[in-house]
């Protein structure tokens, strides 16, 4: 196995182009233990660690562009505020001193369906800035997972950045595990209320083939709150509305029975998760509106 | 520089204080392992090693057609391959009961997992490499996985032509050991009862999970023999199972321990031993052995899965009338400990309750899934989840509160068990529940507060999946019965060796044996009872090898029993001898010498009134007195084939726990909220050491309740979960509190009246918790570990 150093971001694209088998490793929290456990043994490493430009973000007018190599730990310290489904979903992953190695990049180059960030970039919205020696394009996060641990990325592309689309209402994110710490997920549940558009979207991690966007639900959910007035009128959310959201999740989900849990359970959690961060951001919303009404 | 680093070094212990028995020293070993220090059996290092691999089976039950190691052979680096044709001698298997297991494959294999050839090379790489190049054709067999498998028509016989000891007694080739227990008449005995209540219940695999994984290093030597630097529980019972296979006298084969990262009971059957010394004979090269977590899960036996159906009859007022159960347990491809562990199982089917109308039967079977062995509890843990939860559905049944009727049917010193065995010592079963009930409960909606809810004080802590909803708490309670000490007419002696002289102007002390420092605490223990015994601060602690005689197993709750006792012993020959030193020196200056009752406190002989007669540093001066005894405690008898009857035990311990659980209901998660524990130990040695014991038992005790199980697939009998990703253990957020209520009612027949402690507190703490979820869900819950899926009905 060959271990490639890259000292810039140029050469890191340049070695990629030329051994498009190698292997992205930063954090190396995915990529040691496929290596650990002989799951894999790649001709190439290319590592990351060098390169300063991936562990630093930036905060736009619409979104954060956060570096592939920002430690999950800065995303939770740091970026509560602008990305707070992501900086939730990070506080699931593993422990402490994977959070510290650990990063989104890492979490898109292996596209697990498992994978603790992916529910939260989709139900905030967000897109891949992929990179190689031919050019840079951004892969709209709905387009980027494409089978079980398959991307969109080509064999010669890098993962650069990640922008998230800055929160402009509550977010939430939970996930199911059969430990109270430090467990991969059996399956997870994001929710990012959008007041601005009104509209919602979610992400739902390891109850189907890839990480995916319960589509009906929220197409259903943003009709039921516009008919209801709800954005403008705050009120409560009918529970047979909240019902039917939670149900519509569920039916998103294609899973399967294995070691971590059964199809069924995981189907009748994501409904279980849905209706719940439904309820906890829906009062977020009512408490941030009368918040604004009692300033003005 | 010695060639060989990592290798275990003398502990010399001072002590602040007298640092005698009932004084919580520290542990001598306790620093070092915080900071990183110490050296565990995997930092062994030699120049010019080399690195051994094995290669295991990929299916459970197979023949094998071929192997070619030649690819393997002709690697670059490669210095020995090594397959069950390449083995010394016609001893070619080993086993700690019966000799069944095969050194490497013979024409077959019987697990997932089994070792089928081994490689020694330069780099650990090159030798892993090496043993994917070895092709291994298998011709794979029907699979038995259960009881069904293994003893219906057709059975395919996972051993043919057994001629052990148990095979001439067993209902089927199959079944490893059987042991009824039948004690009075139960057909009788159940008209009298009011109620009963019958249930099937299921334990789950589970695995001992020690951190440090399996690792040794044997070092050729001169002579022609070899020295074995080894993490395991029994360095006698391994160089016993070792010499035969290399062809070597037992003298030729030298044992060191290495430092021990856990056991549990996972080492007490050999692992990499006979490997690395194999290699290390073929190559004349040292050979080093580690296993990586993924190896340790196929390199050690786990704990007995098992089914268990009760019955319990009992009056309208309480009083248990009778029971029945049968125990099937699962003991995989070969034979471990299963003999042993069917006899717990069923000596130890009733609990600690009087009941004089039994009928037991309990067996081990053979089948291709992992081999099970011995494990923290060791088949008192599957009874103990079973008969709690009959407990409990009696007392829902009679409308009685559960603690008041296990009180009801509490055994105590004196009461006999079901093999008859008169229980001589004491036994406060319903002062321990009295004990465990009586502690404050812990505050409800604990994860509330003024700054909001605090997740990690919730069922599903940081995955933040209720702030409260679905949340409702249960609690529960349970009590067990261990036996401790090897049983069953075993010879379970341990041996010490003392020596007592004066080192740059102090007495000191010196304890030699050979039991296994597992993480116990076995060595701060026996330093405190050298002080305790010959008066002096300063012991050392030689490391635990073959040079002495055997210290039997770090297991059954017994290390502190009797090799404490056979510290103990020792000291006091060690004592005798100093006195008589004494007497001849300075006997006539001073009539207490000879008709006082003498004592050695604070470095000088006293008399029992506390005068001083001398300075040991005087009275020893150039002198060295050294003893080496084996101790012995009181024997037992085996248990009747046919009947069960016989005094089989040497002590019982008893612990009681209360849970008090929280279970998001709609989610099936689990947040264990307080485990409380009270025990009778007899006497505590080292306090702060009963407590962590205690509170490191209720926890292995949690992480079967809610999380730990090996899966095997039924269809193939392949683990599916060997690593730390899918096999679960308890973190520090699922950890409760555990507040420990400690007894000390002495026991007349142990050395200062200690009970072995290591062991009750796994047993109780299970069905605790499964009882707190059941009150807190209304489900029946039959099994564990209990899932999510269990409690949410989508299994």
């Amino acid at each position: 196995m060959d271990f490639l150093r890259p000292a810039s971001w140029e050469e890191a694209l340049a070695a990629k182009a030329e051994h498009p088998t190698a292997v992205p490793i930063a954090g190396g929290t995915d990529v040691m233990v496929e290596i650990n456990f002989d799951h894999c043994r790649p001709e190439y490493l290319l590592d990351l660690t060098r390169i300063g430009d991936l562990y630093e973000w930036e905060v736009g007018d619409e979104s954060v562009r956060l570096g592939a190599s920002v430690p999950y730990t800065r995303i939770m310290e740091r970026l509560r505020g602008e990305l707070p489904g992501l900086a939730l979903a990070s506080h699931t992953v593993a422990s402490p001193q994977i959070r510290n190695r650990g990063g989104v990049g890492g979490n898109l180059g292996t596209a697990s369906p498992a994978g603790d960030a992916h529910p939260a970039l989709l139900a905030a919205g967000a897109e891949v800035e992929a990179e190689s020696v031919r050019g840079t394009r951004r892969i709209p996060i709905d387009d980027f997972y494409t089978g079980v641990k398959r991307n969109a990325l080509a064999p010669d592309e890098l993962i650069r950045a990640v922008h998230v689309t800055k929160a402009d209402g509550p977010q939430q994110y939970a996930k199911v595990g059969t430990r109270n710490a430090m467990v991969i997920a059996v399956c997870a549940f994001g929710l990012a209320l959008h007041p601005r558009t009104r509209s919602v979207r979610t992400g739902v991690g390891s109850a189907a083939p890839t990480p995916v966007r319960a589509r009906t639900a929220e197409e259903f959910l943003a009709a039921a709150l516009d008919e209801g007035g709800f954005w403008e009128n705050g009120k409560v959310i009918t529970p047979s509305v909240v019902k039917q959201f939670a149900d519509l999740c569920a039916g998103a989900c294609n899973p399967i029975d294995d070691v971590r849990g059964t199809a069924s359970y995981r189907r009748h959690a994501v409904g279980v998760l849905a209706r719940r961060t439904l309820t906890w951001t829906w009062e977020s919303y009512r408490g941030s509106r009368r918040l604004s009404e009692g300033a003005a | 520089m010695s060639p060989t680093s990592g290798a275990p070094s003398q502990l010399t212990q001072g002590s602040g204080t007298k640092g005698g028995i009932g004084e919580s020293t520290l542990r001598p070993d306790g620093i070092l392992k915080v900071t990183g220090e110490f050296a565990y059996a995997s930092d062994m290092w030699h120049e010019d090693m080399l690195w051994g691999q094995i290669l295991r089976s990929t299916v459970a039950h197979a023949e094998i057609v071929s192997i070619d190691t030649g690819e393997a052979l002709a690697t670059p680096g490669v210095y020995a391959v090594m397959t069950y044709d390449d083995l010394p001698t016609e001893v070619r298997t080993y086993g700690l009961e019966i000799q069944d297991t095969p050194v490497l494959a013979h024409g077959k294999v019987r697990h997932h997992g089994e070792p089928v050839a081994i490689v020694a090379a330069d780099h650990p790489e090159t030798a892993r490499r090496a043993a994917a190049k070895i092709r291994v054709e298998y011709r794979e067999l029907p699979v038995v996985t259960d009881e069904e498998s293994a003893t219906g028509p057709g059975a395919v016989l996972v051993h043919e032509g057994r001629d052990d000891h148990h095979s001439g007694h067993v209902p089927h080739p199959n079944i490893v050991h059987r042991q009824p227990i039948v004690r009075g008449d139960v057909t009788e005995a159940r008209k009298r009862a009011d109620v009963v209540v019958r249930g099937e219940y299921r334990f789950g695999m589970q695995d001992q999970a020690f951190l440090g994984p399996e690792s040794g290093l044997a070092v050729p030597e001169e002579d022609g023999g070899v020295h074995l630097y080894i993490a395991t529980q029994w360095l006698h019972s391994d160089l016993r199972q070792i010499a035969p296979v290399l062809g070597l006298p037992e003298d030729k084969v030298r044992m060191t321990l290495s430092g021990v990262g856990g056991a549990f009971g996972g080492r007490e059957d050999l692992s990499m031993q006979i490997h690395a010394c194999l290699l290390a004979l073929r190559t004349g090269k040292p050979v080093k052995i580690v296993y990586n977590r993924f190896e340790s899960f196929f390199g050690h036996v786990h704990r007995h899965p098992a089914r268990l159906v009760y019955e319990h009859g009992a009056t309208k007022d309480g009083k248990l009338t009778h029971l029945t159960c049968r125990i099937v347990l699962d003991g995989g491809a070969y034979a471990s400990a299963s003999p042993a562990v069917v006899g717990n199982a069923s000596s130890l089917a009733v609990g600690p309750y009087v009941v004089d109308d039994v009928d037991i039967e309990a067996v081990a079977l053979y089948t291709n899934n992992p081999p099970c062995g011995a494990m923290r509890g060791f088949g008192a843990v599957q009874a103990c989840f079973a008969y709690e939860a009959q407990m409990d559905k009696l007392a829902d049944r009679l409308g009685m509160d559960p603690v008041r009727l296990r009180q009801l049917n509490a055994m105590e010193q004196g009461a006999v068990m079901p093999t008859g065995q008169i229980v001589d010592s004491p036994a406060p079963v319903a002062e321990l529940l009295r004990r465990v009930a009586a502690m404050p409960m812990p505050p409800e909606r604990q994860w509330e507060s003024s700054e909001g809810v605090d997740v990690r004080q919730l069922p599903g802590g940081l995955s933040n999946t209720t702030h409260g909803e679905g949340v409702v708490r249960g609690v529960g309670y349970a009590v067990g019965i261990k036996n401790v000490g090897f049983s069953e007419g075993f010879d379970d002696y341990s041996t010490a060796r003392v020596r007592m002289e004066v080192v740059a102007g102090e007495a000191v002390a010196t304890v030699h044996t050979a039991m296994a420092e597992v993480g116990q605490g076995g060595v701060t223990v026996h330093a405190q009872i050298a002080r305790t015994e010959l008066g002096v601060t300063r012991v050392t602690i030689n490391p635990a090898d073959t040079q002495v005689g055997s210290a039997g197993s770090t297991s059954a709750s017994r290390q502190t029993y009797v090799t404490g006792g056979a510290v103990k012993n020792s000291c006091e020959l060690v004592r005798e001898r100093v006195l008589e030193i004494g007497r001849r020196r300075f006997g006539s200056y001073h009539p207490a010498w000879a008709d006082a009752e003498l004592l050695l406190e604070g470095g000088k002989v006293v008399t029992d009134g506390g005068e001083v007669l001398c300075d040991l540093v005087d009275l020893l001066a150039d002198d060295v007195v050294e003893v080496e005894a084996e101790w012995r405690h009181r024997p037992t008898q085996p248990f009747d084939l046919r009947t069960g009857q016989g005094d089989g035990h040497v002590q019982y311990s008893f612990a009681a726990h209360r849970a008090v659980v929280e279970v998001d209901t709609e989610l099936g998660l689990v947040k264990v909220v307080e485990l409380a524990c009270a025990q009778d130990v007899g006497k505590a040695l080292n306090p702060l050491s009963v407590i962590g014991q205690i509170q490191g038992g209720t926890t292995q005790g949690l992480g079967i309740a809610v999380m730990e199980e090996i899966i095997v697939d039924p269809r193939t009998a392949k683990v599916r979960n060997p690593s730390f990703t899918d096999y679960l253990i308890p973190t520090i957020l699922d950890t409760p509190t555990i507040p420990v209520d400690v007894l000390e009612l002495a026991d007349d027949h142990a050395p200062y009246g200690l009970r072995g402690i290591g062991e009750a507190p796994t047993l109780s703490s299970t069905p605790a918790v499964l009882a707190a979820i059941r009150a807190a869900t209304g489900l029946e819950l039959n099994r564990a570990p209990v899932r999510p899926e269990h409690l949410t009905g989508t299994a």
